[in-house]
């Protein structure tokens, strides 16, 4: 059953991904998209990360991707025509070097003795990835804190009217 | 169960993905979509490796991606910005029209 469902996610990913990076209608792109991140959800389930699921669904799903629909829709005009992909020679001379590249990574990580430690099972991570947050990686909490608030001003800078 | 490659590898290929949309897009939001796909990849791997390396007692490996998750919010926040005043100086958001800088 597990094994089922794993195979369906990591289709579901993979083929969604395939559709937002050519599809040419950018908004079917976006809903390809949506796809991706609750494929990458449901195996973050899988790997024992329950909180982490969750606030990808929301984060992701909820936020960063109405921000992309929002942006799509801001900047097209309807009726235009709408050039999203680039000439031909440039489109084959990527997929070679992201071809070659993904033979090369596959290579490196098919031989890679990767350090394994025993396969433990735990009940839950959410009170375990608190008390983490607050104590040994407390310092990088309040980063992302102030991080984020700086994005939020500098975003609310760049996108204002302009007066006068 | 599926094993660790079988994680790296999905994460891989988002990976790929996501640079071939970034290398071939025209359209900024485009751009940004593949961004977002290569991120993913990278969490993907982090939480696979947290997992099998043997879920150790403070989960580093989740909260680091749970780091990436806030960094893409703030990097699309601000991206969506700089392509919403892109559109309003050039009327397009086709980066490879914006090249007034270009020596």
């Amino acid at each position: 059953m597990g094994e089922i469902t794993f195979i369906v996610l990591a289709a579901l990913v993979v083929v969604t991904a395939y559709f937002t990076v050519t599809s040419p209608n950018l908004v079917h792109a976006a809903v390809a998209l949506m796809g991706t991140l609750f494929g990458v959800a449901g195996l973050y389930v899988f790997l024992y990360a329950d909180f982490l699921a969750a606030t990808q669904v929301v984060i992701y799903v909820g936020g960063i991707l109405v921000l992309i629909i929002f942006g799509v829709m801001f900047t097209t005009q309807i009726g235009s025509q709408v050039m999203v992909k680039s000439s031909a020679p440039n489109r084959l001379a990527s997929a070679l070097a992201v071809l070659v590249l993904f033979v090369g990574l596959a290579n490196i990580m098919l031989q890679a003795p990767w350090h394994r430690g025993e396969l433990v099972a735990v009940e839950g991570t959410v009170k375990t990835l608190g008390t983490s947050l607050l104590t040994r990686y407390l310092l990088h909490f309040e980063v992302a804190g102030v991080l984020l608030l700086l994005s939020l001003l500098g975003a609310a800078y760049l996108a204002r009217r302009e007066h006068g | 169960m599926a094993s660790l490659e079988s994680y790296l590898f999905i994460g891989l290929v988002l990976f790929c993905f996501g640079l071939y949309a970034v290398m071939t897009r025209r359209n900024g939001v485009a751009v940004l979509m593949g961004i977002e796909l290569i991120l993913n990849a990278a969490n993907l791997n982090l939480v696979a490796f947290n997992r099998f390396g043997g879920l150790s007692e403070q989960l580093p490996g989740q909260v680091f991606a749970l780091m990436v998750i806030v960094m893409a919010a703030c990097e699309a926040a601000v991206a969506l910005a700089i392509i919403i005043n892109l559109y309003k100086t050039f009327q397009t958001i086709h980066i490879d029209e914006a090249r007034e800088m270009r020596g």
